[in-house]
């Protein structure tokens, strides 16, 4: 090597090096200011994240707690006569015992005593009532209810309405705050877990809207789809990896599938309005329809992932097997697919939690319905988790925000715990070979 | 009564496996080689029975629906649906099933009750018809099944050939959801032509879908020119992409070259998050943080903005592809031979030269096919843009204005709106196909770049 440094022309060599030393300085200034902008780059996709997370999280744990008041009620035979079950007058009784409880209020003024009853949930009374029907033997007796209460007062409680802002800019008049704080005094408010979130369906008041309708109807969703998707795209998987001859009908198909996985979502939802609502008559916003074309979406995830994991597979496993006298089928049937299934389970996990999330072909098969039920099959109309949050950051009421963010922290958290899953056996069950 | 068929079914299944099973393990007993094992003689009859079967049921429940609607409609009294459109005809048939349901609302004519029991009574019917159908095919399944069980007959064969059929259709599936995207759609917008003409529709400047529902109704006369709907669009979508490409693009570069092995394994993860967050998680962002924060700031510097505007649309769609671009230009990247790097590193460059002169310009092709991915993402991308941007179709490239995009339109056009015959909830279906044009084209051509390019260096 030192004899090429030595040949002829090394003056000029040296300058060479000089002229390369002089602009070493500027030229790793470049490089160490394209690194900067790197790591600037992942810092604001960091910062978004963040951001985004932690909005969430800021303005949906409210929604985790719900203000409640705990008061006894005097069931009044005159308000609830016992022969009007299951009318009467339910709201009444309520607002006279939670009137006894605010000193200075006098209810027989219809303003003051509507005014007093808004302190409580509109679901009170129905809550009353049902207690009532059941055990129509309370009438005239008092019991203990402990009952959610109205939107604007849970707000007031967890500090969302500022007592410092002029009245009348407030949803809460001077009077009500007054009121709120003696119930408190008195001890009467509480604010537990709100399990009402997940045991309760939609709701027009905040208060008592819960996830439950959503929560099945996603899982009848999901049911149809991996019930349809995950035969349908293992089959087909299959056949494409192992015993598709190559062909044009091998190709066309291939080309179609790697097509329907980029064609966007709400092509989809068109299909399904079309199809299987215009001409198969099937009912609308049924999770059953919803289920149906998630699969559609789902299957070419499926199909990818299980190719994936059946060439994974040595051939070696396959030679073996065939030494032994096993046909084709039961060589991939016997041996391969159950070597892939870690795999192909995987992908599966992970494509029906992108079908968790997908929104728009639920909503153009309607199932943004207003529903106040949980389905009990999947022919019945029910909303999905992604479409609840839809219908809830559509709502105008206050109340709604947070609960929007309640029920999106719930969403990411099946999809973490399902990309957990996915992640898990992978690790457990993966085999290097 | 739905279930009974199914129970039929799974009923004769079982019985066809046992009893197949057990008759070819008597002719085994008695000392004859079998050809086949015995468990493939069970699974022959069994799935000789179960796909015909399912295939008659699954086919019979999707066509009893219009068939009984058919029936019911064409029983009514003569003069009955005479003066009525095809929507008010639905109404009809919607208040016979409600009423067969048993939910009456006010005093219903004498002919929709008799309609309505009807409807019960040939419902009833049809599922009897069906279990016995069921049952009769079944059991003519079985005993041909049962017949076929000897010695020298290759249950194996014919098992695997059902089931070659079975995977042979599972692949075919693909194949019938592109061609009931194109049928579906086509017809829809052939028919949305029919009342629209072409020109119009690809030429025309306005886009106002709100036609009168009846005669009588005070509404705009309606225009479907979808220009501006596409500009608005374009603009979303340029705002998302200047948003993503270079963000994905710098966090390629360095996650590819200058991030030690550690913080690249650390942070690619945690990109890919931002991927697998539901749009509609994003919409709600965008409504909530976003729209707000950028509105603010216009009016601290004195800039108008509207609350529902493109930039926040058209920002967080660009969060949203950020890690589409890295992982696109990521995999280019390393998709460079060794040899060019080392090359270029050889000859005196620093990582940084070797990075701009050489690696990117050298996966530039795989990076152009994922920026036009990713484009196509943003054109169909629907919940953030429904969410977030505004309603009305404006033709305007101001980013600070609300515009509407092609996807907004669809979904709005078609929420809560039943009836498949006015040109409003048609053009819907007229957008779809164009969406569905648009973006199969630039993935075409987007995946064609990508895979050459693969090939160019493999």
């Amino acid at each position: 090597m030192t004899d090429i440094a030595n040949v002829p022309g090394g003056p000029q060599r040296a300058s060479t090096t000089d002229l390369v030393a002089a602009s070493l300085k500027r030229r790793h200034r470049k490089q160490q200011r394209l690194q900067w902008i790197g790591m600037g780059a992942i810092s604001i996709a960091f910062l978004m994240l963040f951001i985004l997370v932690s909005s969430l999280v800021s303005t949906g744990w409210q929604a985790f707690t719900q203000t409640h008041v705990t008061f006894d009620v005097y069931v009044d035979p005159e308000e609830i006569p016992e022969d009007r079950l299951p009318r009467g007058g339910f709201d009444d009784a309520l607002a006279a015992s939670l009137g006894k409880m605010l000193p200075g209020v006098d209810m027989s003024d219809r303003k003051t005593a509507r005014a007093v009853e808004g302190i409580l949930s509109n679901g009170a009374q129905f809550e009353l009532r049902d207690r009532v029907v059941a055990d129509p033997g309370l009438i005239g007796r008092t019991i203990q209810m402990t009952v959610p209460v109205s939107d604007p007062f849970d707000q007031l409680n967890k500090g969302l309405i500022a007592r410092d802002t002029p009245e009348e800019n407030r949803r809460v008049t001077n009077t009500e705050i007054q009121w709120f704080d003696d119930l408190q005094d008195a001890g009467a408010i509480s604010k537990p877990f709100n399990w009402a979130l997940f045991t309760n369906a939609d709701s027009r008041f905040p208060e008592l809207a819960g996830l439950k309708g959503a929560l099945v109807g996603s899982f009848w969703a999901l049911l149809t789809c991996f019930l349809i998707a995950f035969p349908l795209g293992i089959g087909s998987a299959i056949y494409l990896e192992e015993f598709a001859p190559k062909n044009k009908l091998s190709d066309f198909i291939e080309v179609n599938i790697n097509n329907l996985a980029a064609v966007p979502s709400v092509v989809f939802g068109l299909l399904a309005l079309a199809v299987f609502i215009g001409w198969f008559g099937l009912p609308r916003s049924a999770p059953f329809v919803g289920g149906l074309t998630l699969a559609l979406m789902t299957m070419p995830t499926i199909i990818i992932a299980t190719r994936a994991a059946l060439k994974a597979v040595p051939p070696s496993i396959r030679e073996a097997a065939l030494g032994l006298g096993a046909s084709k089928q039961q060589v991939v049937f016997q041996h391969v697919l159950p070597l892939a299934m870690p795999g192909v389970l995987t992908g599966t996990i992970i494509g029906l939690a992108q079908a968790l999330g997908e929104t728009a072909p639920l909503l153009l098969i309607g199932m943004n319905a207003f529903i106040t039920s949980a389905a009990s099959s999947p022919f019945d109309s029910a909303t999905a988790l992604p479409t609840q949050i839809f219908i809830w950051a559509d709502s105008p009421e206050r109340g709604f925000v947070s609960r929007t963010s309640a029920a999106i922290l719930v969403l990411l958290g099946f999809l973490v715990m399902m990309n957990m899953v996915a992640i898990y056996l992978r690790q457990k069950f993966e085999r290097k070979w | 009564m739905t279930a009974l068929p199914f129970l039929l079914l799974i009923a004769a299944v079982m019985a066809g496996y046992v009893i197949n099973r057990m008759a070819a393990g008597a002719i085994r007993d008695r000392g004859d080689r079998l050809h086949s094992l015995i468990g493939y003689h069970g699974m022959f009859s069994a799935l000789l029975i179960l796909v015909p079967v399912l295939t008659f049921i699954l086919l019979w429940l999707v066509l009893q629906g219009p068939v009984i609607d058919r029936m019911v409609m064409g029983g009514l009294p003569d003069g009955a649906l005479d003066d009525l459109d095809s929507g008010a005809t639905q109404l009809v048939l919607a208040e016979i099933k409600s009423l067969a349901n048993g939910r009456v609302f006010g005093t219903p004519e004498d002919w929709k009750i008799a309609a309505g029991e009807r409807f019960v009574q040939l419902s009833n019917q049809a599922a009897w018809l069906l279990a016995i159908a069921v049952a009769v095919l079944a059991v003519g399944l079985l005993a041909f099944a049962r017949s076929r069980v000897a010695a020298e007959f290759r249950a194996r064969q014919g098992v695997e050939g059902i089931v070659s059929g079975l995977m042979i259709f599972c692949s075919t599936v693909a194949i019938f959801t592109t061609i009931g995207i194109i049928v579906s759609l086509t017809y829809e917008t052939i028919r949305f032509l029919e009342a629209v003409p072409l020109t119009d529709f690809l030429f025309g400047t306005n886009w106002e879908p709100q036609i009168p529902l009846r005669e009588d109704q005070v509404a705009a006369e309606g225009a479907f020119g979808w220009l501006p709907v596409i500009v608005g669009t374009i603009v979303i979508t340029i705002v998302a992409l200047l948003v993503a490409v270079p963000i994905g693009l710098f966090s390629a570069i360095y996650l590819n070259e200058f991030a030690p092995r550690r913080l690249r394994s650390a942070v690619k993860p945690v990109l890919e998050i931002l991927a697998g967050v539901p749009t509609v998680v994003y919409g709600f962002f965008a409504i909530l943080v976003v729209a707000p924060a950028i509105r603010s700031f216009g009016q601290s510097i004195g800039i108008d903005v509207a609350p529902n505007t493109a930039l926040a649309a058209g920002g967080v769609m660009g969060i949203m592809l950020i890690p589409f671009i890295s992982s696109f230009a990521d995999d280019a990247l390393s998709a460079v031979p060794r040899a060019l790097r080392d090359g270029a590193l050889g000859l005196g460059s620093t990582r940084g030269e070797m990075m701009t002169t050489v690696l990117f310009p050298a996966a530039l092709p795989g990076i152009v096919g994922g920026v036009l991915l990713a484009v196509s993402r943003a054109i169909g991308e629907t919940m953030i843009v429904v969410m977030a941007a505004g309603l009305i179709a404006k033709m305007t490239f101001n980013p600070l204005d609300s515009v509407t995009t092609v996807t907004v339109q669809i979904v709005t056009l078609l929420i809560g709106d039943t009836s498949f015959d006015n040109p409003k909830t048609l053009a819907a279906f007229a957008l779809g196909m164009m969406l569905f044009i648009v973006t199969l084209i630039i993935n075409i051509f987007a995946l064609r770049i990508v895979r050459k390019y693969r090939e160019a260096y493999d």
